[in-house]
């Protein structure tokens, strides 16, 4: 996919396929019917706004930067003898305010300026460059401006409009004037008498007579401007989308959606393997436990109390009793029933008071989340209040979730003496690795001497 | 047991074929008449309109949903037929369960238990004939979940008064209780005045508004936390 799509590019430099309709200035300029298409018009156009950007953007960034090249003036007039040499101080300290100022306020001309240029890269490149910018992670104004203070694409958005601004305006403008010249050439045959002379450039015209030799020179002169501005704008548009373009993020992006589905499929599979499992043992296999006691029961009714046989079926229906509630303890750690009847606020105080160190059950929402989602939360409960039982000599334990925002957060929490280390092998790795999965963290603070933390933050929309 | 007493008319619901033939087979061997045995929620209702039986012994987990169709059908039949005894039976124990169906009908002639409890055979029939009385059944693991919390009130009891509580939790008489813990009944009685004592509840004889006296104590516990 890729590969082909780099070829097409790798053509498209090359002046474009024969016969298909060029996309860029610069395949246009290949073309034989350049001149009479749409091309030399938005070149025209481009080339007419290219000012705008630096008048709007670029002379007030040069104003608020201006320390960073007084340094500059004050040399050429010190070494005009029009005043004395600014002191080494003095110009590190302009220097070091302009780049201040540069950091601050370059941003805040930039990222309108690289809208401007957004719009105007379209004239002479109808390829989408892509947003180059990332959307904020939260909410707010400070969020938004870190990140765009801190991501490439702004600088680089900088980069574009200091070089509109210093290079391509200057080359712009006189590329204009070019323009005009001919323009005046062709026209002069018509403008010019002898009674009101015309001065084109270096040539002093006198009358139509005059003029009409230099027809020639005036339409080879605009084919030459027309060409040098597709050249121009051409030129720009490569370094514009060059500095704008999505820097691979669009399928970098595109991949880590993929994964990320591919990652819920996956766990959502488990979870779903889980629940038939769950749902064979309990049709099978418990099924015929509870049936094959009850039968064992029935047969001690017909056999005398204290006869060998009746001892011996006693013992056969403890041991069936047995298997019976090993089975039903099984069972529980793959998925309880109650968890997908009722949901985390049911199954959860239920998982706490199994446990043989007390657990204050603080909050669990009401509301139910994703089979996955409860899946993993359940787990994680059941893991931590077993280390809280076998590792950490707590007296009691508490736990609560909630949602913040985006995220189901549990925490257990237990007064134990602390210490834990997931390297320890205490089953904290597998609960991590089980909360990674479902790009979820687990955090664990536990000091020496306790409390220990286990906190673990689920993201659900 | 009372063989002379006329025969339970009884409607069972339970989708695993072995364990429903089994029942079957163990409930008329007791005496009870099983007008029908079904494997959904939806025969139950059926069955239960069509025989108007005086008990329905049910699982909780059946077709077509297999989540707590049985429940949910136990619940409605309490409310359409007052007097219906009900035993739900369940592969696990979870207190959730336990409380929806002691809140139907003020709680009178109702039964949760472990679906193994079947295998003392004698004993289940006996809290099934307890249930018909109307009284309360509570299985004793749920009770023992309850009573594991460690609340305040609760850890004023000593260790035989925190015993008899989940006796009392579980249905038994006075006399019931001194048999099983091996104590006279005035001992049990001397515990019982303690207990409610203790726990601030109304002192009573009626072995079923103790029952749900303690019951919802208990409960209203894990509902507080």
């Amino acid at each position: 996919m890729r590969t082909a799509a780099a070829g097409a590019d790798r053509r498209g430099a090359a002046g474009g396929p024969p016969g298909a309709r060029p996309r860029t200035m610069l395949q246009a300029l290949g073309a034989r019917r350049f001149l009479i298409g749409a091309w030399p018009w938005r070149a025209l156009v481009h080339l007419a706004t290219t000012p705008l950007s630096a008048l709007f953007f670029g002379v007030p960034l040069f104003v608020l930067t201006l320390p960073l090249y007084l340094p500059a003036f004050l040399v050429a007039e010190a070494a005009d003898g029009l005043a004395a040499a600014p002191s080494a101080g003095t110009v590190l300290a302009l220097l070091a305010s302009g780049v201040v100022l540069t950091a601050v306020f370059g941003p805040l001309m930039a990222l309108p300026a690289g809208r401007l240029e957004r719009f105007r890269l379209w004239l002479v490149d109808e390829r989408d460059p892509g947003t180059g910018h990332r959307s904020p992670a939260e909410p707010g104004l400070w969020a938004w401006a870190r990140l765009r203070y801190t991501e490439s694409a702004t600088w680089a958005e900088l980069a574009l409009l200091v070089l509109t601004a210093a290079l391509f305006t200057p080359l712009s403008l006189g590329l204009a004037a070019l323009g005009m010249l001919s323009v005046m050439l062709l026209a002069a045959p018509l403008l010019a008498s002898e009674e009101v002379p015309m001065s084109v450039g270096p040539v002093r015209v006198e009358g139509a007579a005059e003029a009409v030799p230099l027809l020639p020179v005036g339409v080879l002169m605009l084919v030459a401007a027309v060409y040098a501005a597709g050249v121009l704008t051409g030129a720009h548009g490569v370094l514009a989308r060059a500095l704008l373009r999505d820097r691979g993020t669009a399928e970098l992006r595109a991949d880590l959606t993929e994964v990320t589905r591919s990652r819920a499929r996956l766990v959502d599979a488990f979870e779903s393997e889980r629940r038939r499992i769950e749902r064979d043992l309990h049709d099978g296999a418990q099924q015929r436990l509870v049936a094959l006691s009850m039968q064992l029961g029935l047969a001690r009714l017909d056999l005398p109390a204290d006869s060998p046989a009746a001892r011996s079926v006693a013992e056969a229906q403890e041991q069936a009793k047995r298997a019976i509630a090993e089975l039903r303890e099984l069972i529980r750690g793959i998925h309880p029933q109650v968890l997908t009847d009722r949901g985390l606020a049911a199954a959860l105080p239920e998982l706490a008071d199994r446990s043989p160190v007390p657990v204050e059950v603080a909050a669990v929402p009401e509301e139910r989340f994703p089979d996955h989602i409860e899946g993993t939360a359940y787990f994680v409960v059941s893991e931590a209040l077993a280390n809280v039982a076998k590792h950490s000599g707590a007296a009691r334990a508490e736990l609560s979730v909630r949602r913040e925002g985006g995220a189901l957060v549990v925490d257990v929490t237990d007064d134990g003496r602390g210490g834990a280390d997931p390297a320890n092998g205490t089953g904290l790795t597998g609960l991590a690795d089980r909360v990674a999965v479902m790009d979820g963290r687990m955090l664990l603070s536990s000091p020496p001497g306790g409390p220990t933390v286990v906190r673990v933050e689920l993201p659900c929309q | 047991m009372s063989v002379e007493a006329p025969a339970v008319r009884t409607v069972l619901a339970e989708d695993g074929v072995l364990l429903r033939e089994g029942l079957a087979g163990l409930l008329e061997r007791f005496g009870f008449e099983v007008a029908a045995a079904v494997g959904d929620a939806g025969a139950l209702a059926a069955a239960v309109a069509e025989h108007r039986p005086r008990l329905v012994v049910t699982d909780i987990r059946m077709p077509p949903g297999f989540t707590d169709e049985g429940l949910r059908a136990a619940v409605a039949l309490r409310r359409e037929h007052p007097g219906l005894a009900v035993v739900a039976l369940s592969q696990y124990v979870e207190q959730s369960y336990a409380a929806d169906l002691l809140d139907s009908e003020g709680g009178r002639g109702v039964g949760y238990l472990l679906k193994e409890r079947v295998a003392d055979v004698q004993e289940f029939v006996g809290q099934l004939r307890r249930v018909l009385d109307g009284g309360t059944v509570v299985d004793p693991e749920v009770v023992r979940q309850l009573l594991r919390r460690n609340r305040d009130p609760l850890s004023r009891l000593s260790e035989r008064e925190r015993e008899v509580l989940g006796e009392i939790a579980e249905g038994h008489s006075n006399a019931a209780i001194a048999g099983r813990l091996h104590v006279s009944e005035a001992a049990v009685g001397k515990h019982i005045g303690n207990i409610l004592a203790k726990l601030d509840l109304p002192p009573s004889d009626d072995v079923h508004r103790r029952v749900m006296a303690v019951l919802a104590y208990l409960r209203s516990g894990a509902d507080r936390r």
